[in-house]
C-alpha cells in the first residue's frame, strides 16, 4: 500500500512539473492569447452572468494586459476567461492554465512556495458582520455564540488562532460559499459572520433589508490581497509589476477603487460605501509584494 | 537519502498544528469519522423508512396508502441531494416551527436517509414483486393475515435476495454523505477542501482523502458479502442494477 | 422567516443567467450518457470475455469508481489533468471550455462503471441459447456480440439506462466543485445577485424535480411497451 502511495505522489507531481514551460511573455506573445483568472462571486472579481466578468480586481487586470500587449508590441492579443474557485486557483496558475489571477487571493507564504504574487494594491481587513440589533460589539462579546465562516478561506485560521489566543469558546459553521454563511447570520443560524471585509459589504448591500445588518469596527487580521501569477517567471513579474505601479502613480488605481467601493456597482447598483482603508492607502503610497506574515497584526 | 526525504516533506504537513492544537492528522481521521458516521445514521433512517414505503407500495387493496407511498418515492428520488439538503437546512428548518435548534448534523441525516429511502424502497418493491406469487397465496390460506403474511412469509425472503442492491446502497450512501460539507458537517470532502487551502497540499490531501474512501468502501462490501452468504436462501436470487 | 419573493424570476433575468446553465447540464447529461454507454460497453465486454487481465483491469475500474464519491472524482481529474490536454482539441476549443470538457470527461469515465454493470446484467440475462445459436450458424465471437447478442440486451437495458440518466443529470449539480457553469450554478448566481437564497433553493428543487420526474415517467412509458413486446 505504502509503495502505491509513494508511486502515485511521484507521478502526480510529475504531471505537475511537465506542465511548466518557457516564459509567460513568450508564451502570450507566440499564442496572441492571454487567460485570465476570474471568479464568480467574490469582493473583488464576480460575474454578471452569460460569461461576463467584472470587478475591482478585474479592472486593474485589464489594464495589466492593455500594457502588455503594448509591451509586446502585438496588433491582437485575445482574452480568454477561465473561472477559478478557491479550491483550484493555485493549482491551475502552476500548470499555466491562468496567467494572470485576479480574484481575491490573500499574499501568503504557503501559497507563496507554488505561484507568486504581483504588487498589493489591496488590503483586506477580517471583520465581524452581526444583526444590527444584536448586543454584540466586539469579539469578545462572542464568548459562547456560534460563527459562520466560509470553507476554503484563510478566515477559519484567523477564528482558531482567536479561539486559543483569547480563551474564547464558540462554535463555528462554515457555509460552502459566501452567500451561504450569509444565510446563516440572516437566518439566525450563526450569531456573527467573520469574512473579509469586502465580502461582508458586498452580501449586505444586496440583502433584502441592509439595515438589519452591521459590521463591527474591530479589525481581526490584515491580509494583503494580490493578483496571482506564475512562480519564477521574472520576467513576466516584471512587466505586471511595472504596469501596477503606473496605475498607482496615475490614479488609476485610486479611481477604480472609488469606481467599485464607493459608486453604485452593477448589477443591481448598490454602494458598498468602504473608503480605503490606511492599510490599503498605505500599501499605494509603498508599493511592494509583501506576504501576509509580514503584516504586522491588530493585537500583536 | 533525497528521494526519501522528498516523500517526508510532501506529508509533513500532516503533523502541523492547524492553529488551535489540533494537528491535521487528528483533523483528517475526525473527519473520516463525521463521514462514517453521517453515513451510518442516514443509513438506518434509509433503511426503515425505505422498507416501510417499499412494502406499502405493494399493498394493492388500499389504492390511497400505495398512492402515497409512491409520491414519497418520486418526490425524494427526483431531487439533486445536494438541492434536497439546502432545503432542509435553509427552507425546511425555518418554516417548520421549532426545527430551528436542530443540528445540522441531524438535517445531514435526515436529507440523506430520506433521498436514500426512495432509492431503498423501490429495491424493496421490487424484491417483493420477485417472490413467486404462490408465497403470499399460500400464506393467506394458510389463515395469515395480510400483516402475518408480510411478517412471516414476504419480508423474509424479501431482504435476503435484496441484500446485493442494498450493498450498492450503503456504498452510494458514504459516497452522498460528501455533500454534507455543504451544511458545514467536518466530514472527509471539507477536510480535504480546507486542507488545501491552508497547506497548499492538494495532491497529497486529495489521496489521503481518497483512500480513506476506498478503505471505507471495502470494509463495507465486505461486511455486506458475509452477510449474503449467511443469508442466502437456496434457488433464491436478484440481480442487482447499476446505481450511485 | 421573511417572506418569500420570486418576483425577481423575470424573463430576463432567467435568459441573462439561467438558460445557458441549463443548456450545459442538459447536454452534459446526454453526452455523458452516450459516452458512458459506450465506454462501459467495452468495460462489460472486457469483463465477459474470458481473458484473465481484460477481466481483471475491467473488475478494477469498477470497483474502484464504484468507491469514490463523485465530487472527489472530479476534483482529481481538474487539478491533474494537464494543460497541454487542452491543446489537443482544434482551436481555441480546449481552453475556452476547460471546465466543460474536463466534466465531460470526468462523468463519461465514472458513469462507464456504472453503464458496464447495467450491460453486463443484461447480457447475462439473456438466455445462453441465443449465444449457442449464433455459433452453431458459424459467427465469430464479435459477430454474434454485434447481431445476436448486444441488440437485444439493449434493448432490454433501455429503461434501466434511462433511470441512470436521471441519476447522471442530478448529479451535473455537483460540477460546482470545479466552476462549470451548470443550471444550478446559474440559480446560485442569480440568487447572489438579488440577495435571495431561499428562494434560489426552492426554485432550482422544482426545476430539478420536473425534469427528472418527466423522465421517469417516460421510463414508465418505455417499461411498459417494453412488456407488451415480449
Amino acid at each position: 500500500m505504502r509503495k502505491v502511495l509513494i508511486a502515485a505522489t511521484i507521478a502526480f507531481a510529475a504531471m505537475g512539473a511537465a506542465a511548466q514551460a518557457d516564459g509567460t511573455l513568450d508564451k502570450i506573445k507566440s499564442s496572441g492569447i492571454i487567460t485570465q483568472g476570474v471568479r464568480e462571486s467574490s469582493g473583488l472579481a464576480y460575474t454578471l452572468g452569460n460569461g461576463v466578468y467584472t470587478g475591482y480586481h478585474y479592472d486593474v487586470c485589464q489594464n495589466i494586459i492593455a500594457d502588455i500587449k503594448k509591451k509586446l508590441g502585438v496588433e491582437k492579443l485575445d482574452i480568454r476567461y477561465q473561472p477559478v474557485t478557491s479550491q483550484n486557483r493555485v493549482p491551475l496558475v502552476q500548470n499555466g492554465t491562468v496567467d494572470l489571477e485576479c480574484g481575491s487571493t490573500t499574499n501568503n507564504k504557503a501559497r507563496g512556495r507554488d505561484v507568486d504574487f504581483a504588487t498589493t494594491v489591496y488590503i483586506e481587513e477580517i471583520k465581524i458582520a452581526v444583526k444590527a440589533n444584536s448586543n454584540i460589539g466586539k469579539l469578545e462579546d462572542l464568548n459562547g455564540k456560534t460563527i459562520a465562516t466560509t470553507t476554503g478561506t484563510t478566515s477559519v485560521q484567523t477564528l482558531r488562532k482567536n479561539k486559543r489566543g483569547k480563551d474564547l469558546k464558540f462554535s463555528e459553521v462554515f457555509g460552502k460559499d459566501h452567500a451561504d454563511s450569509f444565510l446563516l447570520l440572516q437566518s439566525g443560524r450563526a450569531d456573527a459572520f467573520v469574512m473579509d471585509a469586502s465580502i461582508l459589504a458586498a452580501n449586505i448591500a444586496r440583502a433584502q433589508n441592509p439595515k438589519d445588518y452591521k459590521i463591527l469596527p474591530e479589525v481581526l487580521a490584515v491580509e494583503p490581497i494580490a493578483i496571482m501569477i506564475r512562480k519564477n517567471d521574472p520576467e513576466f513579474k516584471k512587466a505586471v509589476d511595472e504596469s501596477i505601479a503606473a496605475q498607482i502613480k496615475t490614479g488609476t488605481i485610486a479611481k477604480l477603487y472609488d469606481k467599485w467601493f464607493m459608486q453604485p456597482i452593477p448589477p443591481n447598483n448598490v454602494t458598498l460605501n468602504m473608503p480605503a482603508s490606511d492599510a490599503t492607502k498605505e500599501a499605494w503610497a509603498n508599493p511592494n509584494d509583501k506576504p501576509t506574515e509580514d503584516y504586522k497584526q491588530p493585537g500583536e | 537519502m533525497t528521494y526519501w526525504q522528498d516523500i517526508w516533506d510532501r506529508w509533513q504537513f500532516l503533523w502541523d498544528d492547524r492553529g488551535d492544537g489540533v494537528t491535521y492528522w487528528q483533523w483528517m481521521f475526525s473527519a473520516w469519522g463525521y463521514t462514517v458516521a453521517v453515513a451510518a445514521v442516514s443509513l438506518v433512517v434509509a433503511l426503515a423508512i425505505g422498507c416501510l414505503v417499499g412494502t406499502l407500495r405493494t399493498v394493492s387493496q388500499h389504492r390511497v396508502v400505495s398512492a402515497l407511498a409512491t409520491g414519497w418515492v418520486e418526490l425524494f428520488r427526483n431531487i439533486p441531494v445536494l438541492v434536497q439538503l439546502f432545503l432542509w437546512f435553509f427552507v425546511i428548518s425555518e418554516i417548520v416551527p421549532g426545527m430551528r435548534g436542530v443540528p445540522s448534523f441531524v438535517l445531514a441525516c435526515c436529507a440523506l436517509g430520506f433521498f436514500t429511502s426512495a432509492r431503498i424502497a423501490e429495491q424493496v418493491r421490487a424484491g417483493i414483486q420477485a417472490l413467486p406469487r404462490g408465497q403470499r397465496q399460500a400464506a393467506l390460506a394458510m389463515g395469515f393475515t395480510q400483516l402475518q403474511a408480510y411478517r412471516y412469509v414476504i419480508l423474509p425472503q424479501t431482504f435476503r435476495i435484496i441484500i446485493p442492491p442494498l450493498t450498492s446502497e450503503a456504498m452510494n450512501i458514504v459516497k452522498n454523505s460528501s455533500v454534507a460539507f455543504a451544511v458545514s458537517i467536518p466530514e472527509l470532502i471539507s477536510f480535504a477542501m480546507q486542507t488545501q487551502e491552508e497547506t497548499s497540499r492538494g495532491i497529497e490531501v486529495y489521496l489521503a482523502a481518497t483512500v480513506l474512501y476506498i478503505i471505507t468502501a471495502l470494509a463495507i462490501s465486505w461486511f455486506m458479502s458475509i452477510l449474503e452468504k449467511r443469508a442466502r436462501v437456496p434457488g433464491l436470487s436478484s440481480q442487482g442494477q447499476g446505481a450511485h | 422567516m421573511p417572506a418569500l419573493d420570486f418576483s425577481f424570476y423575470t424573463w430576463a433575468n432567467i435568459s441573462t443567467y439561467l438558460l445557458s446553465g441549463l443548456y450545459f447540464s442538459v447536454s452534459l447529461t446526454i453526452a455523458a450518457t452516450i459516452g458512458g454507454i459506450a465506454l462501459g460497453t467495452v468495460i462489460a465486454l472486457m469483463r465477459l470475455s474470458g481473458i484473465k487481465p481484460l477481466e481483471y483491469a475491467a473488475l478494477w475500474y469498477v470497483n474502484l469508481l464504484r468507491s469514490i464519491p463523485l465530487v472527489m472524482v472530479i476534483l482529481w481529474f481538474f487539478l491533474l489533468m494537464p494543460s497541454a490536454f487542452y491543446n489537443l482539441f482544434p482551436g481555441d476549443i480546449g481552453q475556452k471550455y476547460r471546465a466543460e470538457i474536463c466534466a465531460l470527461i470526468t462523468f463519461i469515465i465514472f458513469e462507464a462503471a456504472f453503464f458496464s454493470e447495467i450491460v453486463r446484467a443484461g447480457i447475462q440475462s439473456l438466455p445462453r441459447g441465443q449465444t449457442f445459436a449464433g455459433q452453431a450458424l458459424g459467427m465469430t465471437y464479435a459477430q454474434n456480440m454485434r447481431y445476436i447478442v448486444l441488440p437485444q440486451a439493449m434493448r432490454n437495458m433501455l429503461p434501466v439506462f434511462l433511470t441512470q440518466t436521471i441519476v447522471l443529470f442530478q448529479d451535473t449539480s455537483l460540477v460546482y466543485a470545479i466552476g462549470a457553469y451548470d443550471i444550478l450554478k446559474g440559480f446560485e448566481i442569480m440568487g447572489n445577485t438579488f440577495g435571495r437564497r431561499v428562494e434560489t433553493y426552492i426554485m432550482a428543487a422544482v426545476v430539478y424535480f420536473i425534469i427528472s420526474f418527466a423522465l421517469s415517467m417516460l421510463v414508465k412509458r418505455l417499461n411498459e411497451k417494453i412488456r407488451i413486446l415480449r
